[in-house]
């Protein structure tokens, strides 16, 4: 059997199975007419051609090189149903004023590995991202169908369990980062974490380069840690948590390290993001088993997310890491110091939170996206936040969040559980004056030196860090964009 | 020291006139209201006693009915700490969407670290009610600007 050849040199359509280079839109790639299945899984890609490169024959490489190509045509593909396995790029638009263009790509489910982000993304983001005929890619949202949503086990408590265990409804929930983030021996470690969550707070946390390292190994910073919690609850009648960073690496530490965590009674534990994206399966596995909430620190992941030709979008990480399991993830904060378009951020948090979330190109969701029923992550907004932002955070963020003020509770003046007070201060002021009906975000200020009239913890926070913004402009925005004064 | 379980125990506590804003809020969303009562707050007793059932659409406008109740409770356990609780039954919700101490004993209880030393160094920790004599000064820890 060989397939028949037209001659080399000849401009004639080559045929779809001779041997040699046929372009991929011509080998079914791209299909214009092409209706997705509720099963399909579709992708959204920002696609940059290289000048000269058609785009429609762009969009078609991409479908074809996260599927079934190869460079050149193979007779071994008719030894299979070829097109039930070819992801089709249905829809290119381009993006006004720009060399971009959005391709929608859908792919049938079939292609795909129950239960495995790993299979996932390596066919997704396998190979294409490197693919010379294009001068940048971004995978800028996935819809996962139920079908496949199923497959995996998603938050192992999620939200609502979250809140019951912790009996602490109707406010944001209040966290710190331990600084300085590394030196710190173990007992000073703990020192920080009873005093801040004695203060008022309901979290402490380990940074994600907290490890276990030579000025502080991870069983003697446990150990002092839980000490620390203990007497936190035992001061303020309240559950208190502090997560347990168990990143090592090797799977078997990080087992033996989440088992002393719960041995010593703590309710949660934390992992990177660097571990990788089987490590946490199996984390959200154990954490499930283990009763214990699984805070998730998103580290490494600007170098893929941020700049807007190229790479990963935040959601579609964000969507990921739902399937995946965890329970807590950092998602912006919009007000702090790192990267958050308000728009863009509302659309991660939805993602996170919702269980429907409709397609809304004003907040970066290019498809309909249904959980199925799969619990919400609880959002953890961290980095260069503080007190006197509380109006700005709650009218951003809403109630599901974790705020995790580090600096801005470690660096009070009169001490960190005076920092800690003047957070939880804020924070219910906040919410009773929204529950009263005032316009708390006009009125936010305002609110504030009130309730500070009645807490010198408050007071000091608002003296010190009134001034503290980080206007910058953003890099990950929406297309369209969202007239200023609509809030959510 | 303070119990500070409850969405607003870092206020001043609230007025009558605060605690029926905060119905009125609840009645508006559509969530039902509830009371309950203890005399161990312990942080891990998910089970306060019930005052009555649940109470499902009310009006914003009876909002009265809820603080009547409060006060019926308040006048029964006048030694116990008693919270009001908005439901709300919306799907993928379906939990407590607020809640907040209405009324506190006259003196707070109080818990003491149970510490029990195991090999390696390995504390194990309980949290038990401190029975002593309130104000002896048994307790080391205030929780900041709570009081």
């Amino acid at each position: 059997m060989s397939p028949t050849s037209k001659g080399s040199g000849s401009l004639e359509k080559k045929d779809r199975w001779s041997a040699g280079v046929t372009p991929y839109a011509e080998m079914g790639y791209y299909d214009a007419d092409y209706v997705p299945k509720d099963t399909d899984i579709l992708c959204a890609f920002r696609i940059v051609p290289q000048p000269g490169v058609d785009h429609i024959e762009a969009a078609a490489a991409v479908a074809g090189e996260s599927s079934t190509a190869t460079w050149t045509v193979v007779w071994t593909d008719r030894l299979t149903d070829h097109k039930h396995y070819q992801a089709k790029a249905y829809r290119v638009d381009p993006v006004p004023g720009t060399d971009q263009y959005i391709a929608r790509i859908a792919y049938d489910i079939d292609l795909f590995e129950e239960g495995s982000i790993a299979n996932l993304t390596s066919s997704i983001i396998g190979n294409v991202f490197g693919f010379k005929a294009l001068k940048s890619l971004r995978l800028e949202d996935m819809r996962i169908p139920p079908h496949y949503i199923k497959t995996f086990q998603g938050p192992a408590h999620g939200i609502v369990m979250e809140r019951e265990m912790l009996d602490k409804y109707g406010r944001p929930l209040l966290g710190a980062t331990v600084k300085p983030k590394l030196g710190l021996s173990a007992k000073n470690y703990g020192r920080v974490v009873y005093e801040a969550l004695r203060g008022g707070l309901d979290f402490t946390k380990d940074d994600e380069n907290i490890n276990s390292q030579p000025f502080m190994r991870w069983h003697d910073r446990f150990s002092y840690v839980m000490e620390a919690v203990s007497r936190a609850e035992a001061a303020s009648g309240e559950v208190k948590g502090s997560y347990m960073n168990v990143t090592a690496g090797t799977m078997e530490e990080m087992y033996e390290r989440a088992e002393y965590a719960k041995e010593l009674g703590s309710i949660i534990i934390m992992i990177d993001l660097t571990v990788g994206y089987t490590a946490m399966q199996s984390m959200a596995k154990w954490a499930r088993a283990n009763g214990m909430i699984l805070h998730l620190h998103r580290a490494g992941h600007g170098t893929y997310t941020r700049q807007k030709t190229h790479g990963v979008s935040f959601r579609v990480i964000a969507k990921w890491c739902r399937m995946i399991g965890v329970d807590h993830i950092h998602a912006g904060t919009v007000v702090g110091k790192l990267e958050g378009d308000p728009s863009t951020t509302k659309g991660f948090y939805d993602i996170l939170r919702l269980n429907d979330i409709p397609e809304d190109p004003r907040y970066g969701v290019f498809f309909d996206q249904n959980w199925a029923s799969m619990p919400g992550v609880m959002p953890v907004a961290s980095g260069g936040i503080h007190a006197g932002q509380m109006h700005q955070l709650l009218h951003y963020l809403g109630e599901d969040v974790v705020l995790q003020f580090g600096g801005g509770t470690i660096g009070h003046p009169m001490g960190i559980a005076a920092g800690a007070t003047a957070n939880r201060v804020a924070v219910e002021a906040m919410i009773q004056a929204r529950n009263e009906g005032k316009d708390y975000f006009q009125e936010g200020p305002d609110i504030l030196e009130k309730a500070a009239k009645g807490c010198p913890e408050l007071d000091a926070a608002l003296q010190v860090w009134k001034d503290i913004t980080f206007d910058f402009e953003s890099t990950d925005t929406p297309d369209v964009a969202l007239v200023p004064s609509i809030g959510y | 020291m303070k119990v500070t379980q409850g969405t607003f125990s870092f206020l001043p506590d609230l007025t009558d006139e605060e605690i029926d804003a905060q119905i009125r809020y609840s009645l508006r969303h559509g969530w039902a209201m509830s009371i309950e009562y203890t005399d161990d707050p312990h942080p891990r007793n998910s089970y306060w006693e019930l005052w009555g059932l649940p109470v499902f659409d009310t009006k914003e406008e009876d909002s009265e009915i809820i603080l009547r109740e409060v006060r019926a409770a308040r006048e029964a356990f006048p030694e116990h700490y008693i919270k009001l609780i908005a439901y709300d039954p919306t799907y993928t919700r379906q939990t407590t969407a607020l809640a907040f101490i209405v009324n506190r004993p006259s003196v707070e209880k109080r818990f003491i670290l149970d510490r029990t030393q195991g090999p390696g160094r390995v504390n194990r920790f309980r949290l038990v009610p401190d029975d002593r004599t309130p104000g002896s000064g048994a307790s080391a820890s205030s929780n900041g600007g709570a009081g």
